[in-house]
């Protein structure tokens, strides 16, 4: 079950199986992302099941996380990507699935990750101008009862 | 005693209606034949068809609403007005006033003029087609020698107040309702039209009074043989989509348009789209009775004498009651039991196939006549 | 380069249609409107009644839910849980509390995943008749809303038996359930389900079979299974579409496994598959609640102390489900506190909802009505 997973990362400089967590977890460097992505599509993972932000202000990175989930083999896989908090930027996934279009929108809305080759990077829930990156554990506005408290 | 009360009542009520030569002089024209003896009697008559007209238009507004909401109710498993009055039958009442008394909301940019003027437009075209309606011989305000015509004609005047209310609101959502509307009124005009010309060609009037007298014999749903079948029913459909009742209802299909036409009316506007409506349905149904089921005539079956007695022992206005009441009831049950048509699948049904069907049913009905197969004395 | 960020002002571009010369026109269908359901915004791009393109604009009831959690113990993101998918409000704590069982090492017993899996079944019932009676609203027939809140009605009167609540039901909880059965809970399900048995015929009779109905919705808006799951589509819209994709039976939770249960197919995707699908759904629900309620085996309703604190280790953990309207997620990233560090729902009705980006355009107005009612959309949980 396992194995080919294994494989796949092998040639991968930089990617690593984050053992652990379940569902399991992969983790690729920025530059490999398009095209393991590609490859993991190929593989049977049809569906992007869901697409999220973990914001790491200690390490100074923002973590991506993509679920991938395949209808035939019914498994479940996790991939990670760490960006800089500064200046996150991340390809598009639109082109492989078409719902990355809005689930990117909702990540550059609550994080402010930038996707290159996005057709249509706008806000998703909150207003076209509103300011600051709310899910960033340093966002502060006057909402928030308790500032200062992460 | 309660019997003999009930025999005096019986008894009076068929003295009204005892004249059984039908040939009561309708309002306007005892109205005509006073002005030159005296002109209070003339007022009188004409002072007696405006208040009858416009009680009856009350009247039957309040009482199609409230049995409109309870059969609605009855539909979907619950009760209808309760509350005010006996059963609720005040409700309607309560809700008029409430209505009367709203705000009076105009949007900002609407176009004022127009606006105000739409409503008004549709109330006095339904108006004018309701004075032609013949409920029984005492009540007839007028009978114009070109009645059908008259009504198709002031008919369109709502067409006209809809377009004018979608428009004037300056809210897309109405202009597109009232365009459908149009579109939609515009279209079922023709096979009406041409569903109302089979009856004109039997009988050789447009007046309604005498397509009334002619049907002494028999209705002419039996007599016209299928034509008559075929017209009735394509007058049920197209004066259904004239009223823009579902399945028809896409001038106001609310989950579509919010309201359609009348989305930014409130208040007494909106009151008056409202009873408009309502009348109409009523005229439509009306009419198709008029026309096809014998309007105030008794039922007769050939052969049965005690029994056409005991149905002529039954005042005219009964009978236009119970078929007008019968049809109505037809509309309420389609408008509770169907969804809503798509716009270019309403104008298809029009034109690829009701519009055919009634032109090729007219010529049917012409043949019927120049052979001569439909009888004096048929059936019914 | 840094990618090009745009607003919705930079997408209110209309043309003259090619050849034609008639406008296209904006249209606001919503937030307020009778229609969507609550405060869905989709901005239309209309030549005349036909739909070019179509703009749902979010964010109406974005309560910031994903932020709250963060200052919430796990208990209290049950309760979270419930305002999104109102009508799925059980299925949405149970994949709460399926993610912290999991996390914290908290295992069951038999008697709590039965009641659990039967809960979840009737609330399916109940989401479905009230789909039902909203879809022939969205279509012009009124009368079936009243009878699919009817049948709604008295399942509701019974959930508020046993759980106190009758939409936000915060029943499901980490270790257990909140309470244990009312009394009365199993005579009046078994009454609900026998007279529930004639309703879905009932129903099939009233519109199933309406040729209107039919006109309305076979081939419109027909997605195929690729573009379905291209698309992020789950549940009954991915299952209309050929896609047997049904978590209850591919990786069984629950008791799920136990049971004997069809998962209905469509074939061609379009709005009438999704309504045929959701039908044969309640007929199944039916002959699973018409089992459970019969096997509910004896035991604890709780197993953990209710005020005892729930600290989960370091870790991301991800749980999902199969709720009325598609699947459920829940990502939870912890640091080891009694609060998640990051705290994520996948939500069935955000992915479902771009399904209608991609059938409207060519529809009529009134097309989109039957889509929107297809695809069963729950607003508050796409805006969190």
């Amino acid at each position: 079950m396992s194995d080919w997973l294994e494989d796949f990362i092998a040639g991968k400089e930089g990617a690593e199986l984050l053992a652990d967590d379940r569902p399991r977890s992969l983790l690729l460097p920025l530059p490999a992302l398009i095209g393991s992505m590609q490859a993991l599509k190929a593989q049977g993972f049809d569906m992007l099941n869901d697409h999220m932000a973990v914001d790491n202000p200690e390490g100074e990175h923002i973590r991506l996380l993509w679920l991938l989930c395949s209808t035939e083999s019914g498994e479940l896989l996790r991939v990670c990507c760490d960006l800089p908090r500064q200046q996150p930027v991340a390809p598009s996934l639109n082109a492989l699935w078409p719902v990355a279009e809005w689930q990117e929108r909702e990540v550059y809305d609550l994080f402010g990750v930038l996707y290159s080759g996005h057709p249509d990077l706008r806000r998703l829930f909150l207003e076209d101008d509103w300011e600051g990156w709310p899910l960033r554990k340093d966002y502060e506005d006057s909402f928030i009862l308790e500032p200062g408290k992460p | 005693m309660k019997a003999a009360w009930i025999t005096t009542a019986l008894l009076a009520l068929h003295s009204l209606s005892a004249a059984r030569d039908w040939t009561q002089p309708t309002l306007a024209e005892r109205a005509a034949e006073a002005a030159g003896r005296s002109p209070w009697e003339s007022a009188f008559w004409i002072g007696l068809g405006l208040a009858g007209t416009l009680a009856a238009m009350t009247l039957l507004g309040l009482s199609l609403v409230y049995a409109e909401r309870k059969i609605a109710a009855r539909f979907q498993c619950r009760l209808g007005p309760t509350r005010v009055g006996w059963r609720g039958t005040l409700q309607t009442l309560a809700d008029t006033f409430k209505l009367i008394s709203k705000a009076d909301l105009v949007p900002r940019d609407a176009d004022r003029l127009l606006f105000f003027t739409a409503p008004w437009l549709v109330v006095s075209g339904m108006l004018l087609a309701l004075v032609n309606i013949p409920a029984s011989p005492l009540l007839f305000v007028v009978d114009l020698n070109i009645g059908l015509l008259f009504i198709s004609a002031v008919g369109a005047l709502s067409v006209l107040g809809i377009l004018l209310g979608g428009w004037a609101s300056n809210n897309k959502w109405s202009l597109l309702g009232s365009m459908r509307a149009g579109a939609q009124i515009i279209s079922y005009e023709l096979s009406l039209t041409l569903s109302l010309l089979v009856i004109v060609l039997f009988t050789g009037s447009l007046s309604l009074g005498e397509i009334v007298q002619s049907q002494q014999e028999g209705w002419w749903l039996w007599r016209g043989h299928l034509p008559a079948m075929v017209a009735f029913l394509v007058f049920v459909i197209a004066s259904t989509a004239e009223l823009n009742r579902t399945p028809f209802d896409l001038a106001e299909g609310e989950s579509e348009l919010t309201a359609g036409f009348h989305t930014e009316y409130s208040g007494l506007r909106f009151a008056l789209f409202y009873l408009a409506e309502f009348l109409n349905m009523f005229i439509a149904a009306g009419l198709a009775a008029t026309l096809f089921l014998g309007g105030w005539m008794p039922l007769h079956i050939a052969g049965l004498q005690t029994f056409n007695r005991v149905m002529d022992f039954i005042p005219p206005l009964v009978w236009f009651g119970l078929k007008t009441g019968g049809l109505i009831f037809v509309f309420m049950w389609l408008r509770w039991t169907f969804p809503r048509l798509r716009i270019d699948q309403l104008l298809k049904l029009e034109w690829r196939f009701l519009l055919p069907l009634s032109m090729v049913n007219l010529l049917v009905a012409a043949l019927v006549l120049l052979l001569g197969v439909y009888g004096k004395g048929g059936p019914a | 380069m840094t990618p090009k960020t745009l607003t919705l002002q930079d997408l209110l571009r209309t043309d003259f249609a090619p050849g034609g010369g008639t406008q296209e026109y904006f249209v606001n269908m919503g937030p307020q409107h009778p229609a969507t359901h609550g405060v869905l915004r989709l901005l239309l791009k209309l030549d005349g009644e036909t739909l070019r393109q179509v703009i749902p604009v979010l964010g109406y009831i974005h309560r910031g839910i994903e932020k709250i959690c963060e200052h919430q113990t796990y208990r209290q993101i049950v309760h979270l849980s419930d305002r999104l998918d109102y009508l799925s409000a059980l299925a949405n704590n149970w994949c709460v509390t399926r993610v912290v069982e999991r996390a914290a090492g908290i295992e069951t017993n038999e008697r709590i995943e039965t009641i659990r899996t039967l809960m979840a079944e009737l609330e399916r019932l109940q989401s479905h008749t009230l789909w039902w009676g909203v879809f022939g609203m969205d279509l012009g027939a009124f009368t079936p809303f009243l009878h699919g809140f009817r049948d709604r009605e008295e399942l509701t009167q019974i959930f508020e038996d046993t759980i106190g609540a009758r939409l936000t039901m915060n029943y499901i909880q980490p270790g257990g359930l909140l309470h244990d059965l009312h009394k009365d809970f199993a005579p009046r399900v078994r009454a609900w389900l026998k007279d529930f048995g004639t309703k879905v015929d009932e129903y099939d009779r009233m519109l199933s079979g309406n040729l209107i109905a039919q006109k309305r919705l076979v081939d419109i808006g027909a997605l195929s299974g690729d573009e379905a799951l291209g698309l992020g589509a789950t549940g009954p819209v991915l299952r209309a579409s050929g896609v047997p994709w049904d978590l209850r039976r591919v990786r069984p939770y629950g008791v799920y496994d136990q049971l004997d249960f069809v998962v209905p197919v469509g074939e061609k995707g379009d709005c009438w598959d999704r309504y045929w699908v959701r039908i044969e759904e309640m007929r199944q629900s039916l002959a699973l609640c018409e089992t459970l309620i019969e096997n509910i085996p004896e035991g604890k309703t709780m197993l953990v102390k209710p005020a005892a604190k729930i600290r989960l280790p370091e870790g991301t953990f991800y749980e999902e489900l199969e709720t009325p309207r598609g699947i459920f997620g829940v990502h939870l990233h912890s640091r080891g506190k009694d609060m998640p560090w990051r705290f994520h729902f996948r939500s069935p009705n955000l992915h479902n909802l771009w399904c209608i980006t991609k059938i409207a355009p060519g529809a009529r107005v009134a097309d989109i009505v039957a889509m929107l009612a297809g695809l069963d959309l729950i607003v508050p949980d796409m805006d969190r």
